[in-house]
């Protein structure tokens, strides 16, 4: 037994002194990603939650497999989509050494947690959480995606410009915060570009849609504006399908993953139109070889919000190099650099060449996709 | 004093005392900082639970009645609490943090309570399973409607607006629609949250055994029976029922002075069975097995965080495991064995001393 412990001495010895003599060890930067990654009681919102996840993993590999300045360890918190839930997996991220939150996914969930973070001093980098609300007056929260507005604002432009139709019928939930701040951005630039809006009507839960799509069909629309998220898309596609009625529908990022749902026919899908800044089918070098570590590693292909988590932690790695963090730093020094950092940069990621303003907002192309063949193609 | 009276004296000490208890130590862990963030994080949500359940099984335990509604009475008590603090701040430039939660917890709580009124005078009238839908109707409408209420404060007016925003510019919203209610201070504290737990168990523990809680209960046993002996059952039904609403609507004011935000989707039919699985966990009619079940239930997912996917499908089976274990004949008697000796050991020196009459 004593041996054993000598032994295991001079082994920790060795291995020290092995550490002590490599140049330039990489700073380990502790990242956590919180996220749904399961049905929570209000929503299930696990999809995003999960491509988040998987996408940051691809990016942290990558880079700890280069070796550069800096090594990545990234902790995974489910937050089930939900508000109390989020405040456990920000509590339980921080318990577990994070220095820095990739997240939250969703918006409300991160809206509660970034809140906290505002005052503790922790900073956010969220991919996918497109609420306006969630950068708000806090300075210690940036995002990847764009905000809400901005969706509904190029949406009716690009409807309007593509000439699309000029009958449009909005369906939207009204106890999403999501769908009610596209759909108001998008009623607002729609009456600006012309758009004459024919039919709105609402929803709250998702099980029968045959009203919504018949008063779009009767008011004779030949563009259908879904704000909202895919799970309730793929019902009212079913069902304009059954009443024979064909317009064009047109979605945001939420729509991302109607492709993937279980059980739905995705011929259905063909010819919806959807705002994203990531298209998996596109030739470009880097999306290419993202997408193929991606499906090598999970399967599926990937959605934007993979992609925008991808670009986080490319994102979190430029600032930090930026801001020159170090491992001793706490949450607090990490957050003050961070958000100076953040405003300095400019990441090209796979959604785009983005930059930051001191609001926390995004600034990059927006660009629209159509799925054809059951696959995304950019649509120009 | 009768062996009946003197186990009921027993029981509610002990519930006192655990409670009591648990607050002391979780103080002291914070107070030399061995508490860590999760469970710190989770204190003020888990008084809520332990309120919303105790208050629950004051309807369901004791009057018999299913309720499917109560975190609509939650939401309506979260509401009002946000509207009324965020007021207090910005209209009246009330600083003092306790002073707002205690005039928002109490506004809930009133808010609640005018619900709970107007909801059981139809409600009431109807039993069993009526009831229950009736209930969980209820707590949709609450939903529904507040996803349409917009509440700002314009300089020390209050201003509302139904359906759609047609608030000016420049007025700060309180609750905007959908997106909920929305820049809340957070002002929740782990000692209101005791402060509440010890009312709502003042309260309940004192009116069930009361003589209207005998009223309740004898309406619950036997309908027929209690309306024949002149108990007027409608009026105790409706007794527990605005109880239990006002403080369920106390209990959603300290949950959402907690949070920066609530949204309306908080509080589904889906949360207010999560209620209902605390409360038949915990045991119906049995106060301590609440709070002590509504405690474990909102703990356990966090501690189970370690099964990182598998983690709902563990909460599940602990769940199902609960249920058939707290329910086998086999594991029940061998639970009576441990707590037999100590109740001969209290009885026998109550006898010692001349108490038992």
């Amino acid at each position: 037994m004593k041996k054993m412990f000598v032994m295991f001495l001079a082994l920790i010895l060795a291995m020290s002194c092995v550490g002590a003599f490599a140049d330039e060890e990489p700073i380990t930067i502790t990242v956590a990603h919180i996220g749904p990654t399961s049905p929570g009681p209000a929503a299930d919102a696990s999809q995003y939650g999960q491509a988040t996840l998987h996408g940051a993993e691809i990016a942290v590999e990558e880079i700890n497999a280069a070796g550069g300045k800096y090594r990545i360890e990234l902790i995974h918190e489910d937050d089930q989509h939900d508000t109390e839930k989020v405040v456990n997996a920000y509590n339980t991220a921080l318990d577990n050494g994070a220095q820095i939150i990739l997240g939250t996914t969703t918006s409300k969930p991160c809206e509660v947690a970034a809140d906290l973070g505002y005052e503790e001093r922790v900073f956010f980098l969220t991919p996918s959480a497109s609420a306006p609300a969630v950068i708000e007056g806090r300075d210690n929260i940036f995002q990847i995606c764009f905000d809400d507005y901005s969706q509904g604002r190029v949406s009716a432009e690009y409807i309007a410009e593509h000439k699309l139709g000029t009958k449009i019928a909005v369906i939207y939930n009204n106890s999403d915060v999501y769908s009610t701040g596209i759909r108001d951005s998008f009623i607002a630039e729609a009456a600006n570009r012309g758009l004459e809006i024919v039919a709105e009507s609402t929803f709250t839960t998702t099980v029968d849609f045959s009203v919504q799509v018949s008063e779009a069909q009767n008011a004779g629309a030949d563009v259908v504006f879904l704000p909202m998220y895919y799970d309730a898309a793929a019902p009212i596609l079913i069902t304009a399908d059954s009443k024979d009625y064909h317009p064009i529908f047109f979605g945001v990022d939420g729509m991302d993953g109607i492709l993937t749902v279980e059980g739905f026919d995705t011929s259905l899908a063909e010819g919806v139109m959807l705002l994203t800044p990531f298209v998996a089918t596109s030739e470009d070098e880097k999306v290419v070889s993202f997408v193929q570590k991606y499906e090598a590693a999970y399967g599926t292909t990937p959605i934007q919000f993979a992609a925008d988590a991808y670009d986080g932690i490319y994102t979190i790695i430029a600032a930090a190099e930026e801001a020159g963090i170090t491992a001793d730093m706490d949450t607090e020094e990490v957050c003050e650099a961070m958000i100076a950092a953040m405003q300095k940069i400019t990441v090209e990621g796979l959604t785009g060449t983005m930059t930051w303003d001191e609001t926390g907002a995004v600034g990059k192309e927006p660009m629209a996709a159509v799925i054809e063949n059951g696959v995304y193609v950019f649509n120009d | 004093m009768t062996r009946a009276k003197r186990n009921r004296l027993i029981y509610n000490i002990v519930t006192y005392a655990v409670v009591i208890a648990a607050f002391v130590i979780l103080q002291s862990m914070i107070a030399n900082k061995s508490i860590s963030r999760t469970l710190k994080g989770q204190l003020v949500p888990i008084c809520s639970w332990v309120i919303m359940a105790i208050s629950l099984n004051l309807v369901i335990g004791f009057s018999g009645e299913l309720s499917l509604g109560h975190a609509g009475f939650m939401s309506v008590g979260a509401y009002t609490g946000a509207i009324v603090s965020g007021y207090l701040l910005t209209a009246r430039g009330v600083e003092t943090e306790w002073l707002r939660l205690a005039v928002a917890i109490a506004a809930g709580g009133v808010a609640a309570g005018i619900a709970g009124v107007l909801i059981g005078i139809p409600v009431l009238r109807l039993r069993g399973d009526y009831l229950a839908i009736v209930t969980l109707a209820f707590g949709e409408i609450i939903r529904n409607l507040v996803n349409v209420i917009y509440v700002g404060v314009d300089g020390a007016r209050m201003r509302f607006s139904f359906l759609n925003n047609d608030l000016p510019e420049g007025v700060t919203m309180l609750v905007d629609g959908a997106k909920g209610a929305v820049g809340i201070k957070r002002i929740s504290t782990f000692t209101a949250g005791f402060v509440l737990v010890m009312i709502t168990l003042v309260v309940v523990l004192n009116l069930v055994n009361s003589r209207a809680g005998r009223a309740i209960k004898a309406t619950r046993d036997n309908r027929i029976a209690a309306e024949s002996m002149g108990v007027p059952v409608t009026k105790y039904k409706m007794m527990a029922f605005v109880t239990a609403a006002v403080l369920a609507g106390m209990a959603g004011a300290l949950y959402g002075l907690n949070s920066s935000t609530i949204v309306p989707a908080q509080f589904t039919f889906n949360q207010s069975i999560n209620v209902l699985v605390f409360v038949v966990l915990g045991g119906l009619g049995n106060v301590l097995g609440s709070v002590i079940s509504a405690t474990l239930l909102t703990i356990l997912p966090e501690v189970l965080r370690a099964f990182a996917d598998y983690r709902m499908l563990a909460y599940a089976i602990v769940l199902i495991l609960v249920m058939i274990f707290t329910n086998n004949p086999i594991v029940r008697s061998w639970a009576d064995r441990i707590v037999a000796p100590a109740k001969r050991l209290l009885r026998g020196k109550r006898k010692a001393e001349g108490g038992d009459a």
